[in-house]
């Protein structure tokens, strides 16, 4: 017999959907035929276990989902180890631990030799805040180095003089809310009067709506008729901190196109142990300044701000957990504006081309005048 | 309103996928497990998934007509959570033992070990079934849910998947469950 046609009538007696007269037919059939009983239990023995897997889906997402409320509400409390698991802990991790200790060792002997070597000047000028400086740059173009552009130190110094309209630098700035909040750093927008966002070659005029110079944060908002809201940003901002050595990326506009680079997670403090800020190795160029750093699954782990101008890959970046400072700090502080942060993530998992293909859309160029 | 419920009214509440039972379950015998695991050699992470391991099990198996809660769901769900800890311990070569003596009154009262060797077979045909889900693909894996889990009438499966007429989906579900039929067994043992 055709077992589809089998297969339907299978699905009908299990379902009660057959006549008794139909029933008595089907029983006889199954007496009769060896291979047709065969199926029949087979099918049912198949579609319950298909049944259960569903069930057992659904009872794991509960409880996942019911947990998580837990942890939130308070009702349970996740502790990270019971008290003698120092010591195991140390036993079982004490290689990773040597090996991070040397890095960060030898890193902190560079960087610290970095500081001696030209400790007769202000510390502000050692880091290089990464934003691009625009128009009165002189550009040396070396063509060994595959960085295109450098600028010279002379530059740095002097944002603030320039002229009005005329653009004075640029940077990265990303939403952290689809209705128009983009974050980027400040110093990005220093002395800046006008303010333009860009993605994908379409400019939307902004505003500065919170500025905090010590933890090098601003979040700017769209004010423009033709921005469309962004309903669903694919990334999340993560809440614990990011270990070292974990993978990290991150994207930016250090040209005028948007650039993808990577690294990894060097440090948890910053400069001169500065603990609103991690150190990272990343390669990153003036222009990247207020770009996203991503952990491998897609979460915001920080905003990229400066770099050691002594060191090659010695970049700090301002801690994802200022987002959220900051965001609270600003809905105190006014009433009409509720940026409400991106909760899920959906990078998770994915690889690095369709996470960054997601997250283009929501990362743009600051340009100030 | 009085937050106090019988064992059974939870029990049962759990059964039937209720969330505010669920949680008052999880609530009350998380903290416990979690010292359990915490205390001998395991992570938070650890402490999660042995927790929530013990709740399917105590799911599926209250499930079965013979069962009868002849324990309080604290000492089911610690007395199995125990063994798996143990078990787990065991597979991962890790020399440590539970520090906790065994209670044996929990022991006696709670078939532990059959009902998480039953857990285990029944793991082992999931991940079957996940893996041949997966080799099926789509749109394959969304109509056969719709029909037997959602059970949602051909006429809308049809609307819904593009289908010109109800027949068509049918002939579809079919050529589909027989794939998935074919890719499960492949790999099945009795």
């Amino acid at each position: 017999m055709d077992e589809i046609l089998l297969s339907s009538l299978v699905d009908r007696y299990i379902n009660n959907e057959m006549t008794d007269a139909e029933k008595n037919e089907f029983n006889q059939l199954r007496a009769q035929n060896q291979e047709v009983d065969q199926f029949v239990v087979e099918h049912i023995h198949f579609l319950a276990q298909f049944n259960k897997q569903h069930k057992r889906t659904a009872l794991n997402s509960l409880l996942n989902q019911v947990h998580d409320s837990l942890v939130e509400n308070g009702g349970i409390e996740v502790k990270q180890s019971a008290e003698p698991k120092v010591i195991q802990l140390w036993h079982k991790y004490k290689r990773t631990i040597a090996v991070a200790a040397t890095i960060a060792g030898i890193t902190a002997f560079f960087t610290s030799g970095t500081v001696h070597m030209v400790s007769n000047k202000p510390t502000e000028s050692y880091i290089q805040q990464l934003s691009r400086k625009v128009d009165q740059q002189s550009v040396k173009i070396n063509e060994q180095n595959k960085e295109i552009k450098k600028l010279s130190d002379s530059q740095n110094e002097n944002i603030d003089t320039t002229p009005a309209l005329q653009q004075i630098s640029s940077g990265t700035s990303f939403l952290i809310d689809g209705a128009g909040y983009l974050i980027t750093n400040a110093h990005v927008i220093k002395g800046a009067n006008t303010l333009v966002v860009v993605n994908k070659n379409k400019e939307y005029k902004a505003e500065s709506i919170y500025l905090d110079p010590a933890t090098d944060i601003a979040i700017l908002q769209i004010k423009d008729k033709k921005w469309k809201p962004n309903t669903h940003l694919p990334y999340s901002i993560r809440k614990n901190k990011p270990d070292l050595g974990e993978e990290i990326f991150t994207m930016g506009f250090p040209r005028n196109e948007i650039v993808y680079n990577k690294g990894y997670m060097s440090a948890r403090s910053g400069y001169n142990d500065d603990t609103l800020s991690i150190q990272i190795a990343i390669g990153a160029n003036p222009g990247n300044s207020g770009g996203p750093l991503f952990d491998k699954n897609g979460n915001i782990i920080g905003i990229l701000s400066t770099r050691d101008k002594q060191a090659n890959e010695v970049v700090f970046a301002s801690k994802a957990s200022n987002i959220i400072t900051a965001v609270e700090h600003l809905k105190k502080d006014s009433l009409n504006i509720n940026i409400k942060l991106p909760g899920s993530n959906n990078l998770k998992g994915l690889d690095i081309v369709s996470q960054t293909k997601k997250i283009e859309d929501c990362v743009f160029m600051v340009k100030t005048y | 309103m009085k937050l106090e419920f019988s064992e059974q009214e939870l029990l049962k509440g759990f059964l039937s996928n209720n969330q505010r039972y669920t949680s008052i379950i999880y609530k009350q015998n998380f903290g416990l497990i979690q010292n359990l695991v915490l205390k001998n050699n395991g992570t938070a992470d650890d402490a999660k998934d042995i927790f929530q391991e013990a709740m399917v099990i105590l799911y599926e198996n209250a499930q079965k007509p013979e069962f009868e809660l002849t324990s309080q769901i604290s000492t089911y769900l610690y007395a199995i959570s125990r063994r798996l800890w143990l078990k787990k311990l065991q597979t991962s070569n890790n020399s440590a033992k539970l520090s906790l003596t065994p209670i044996e009154s929990i022991e006696e009262s709670v078939a532990a070990d059959d009902e998480i060797d039953f857990k285990e077979k029944q793991d082992n045909d999931f991940s079957l079934m996940e893996a041949a889900m997966k080799k099926l693909g789509e749109p394959c894996k969304s109509l056969l849910e719709a029909y037997y889990i959602q059970k949602k009438q051909m006429h809308d499966i049809a609307d819904q998947f593009g289908y010109t007429n109800s027949d068509n989906a049918k002939n579809q579900k079919y050529k589909c469950l027989m794939r998935l039929k074919k890719l499960f067994f492949a790999q099945y043992k009795y």
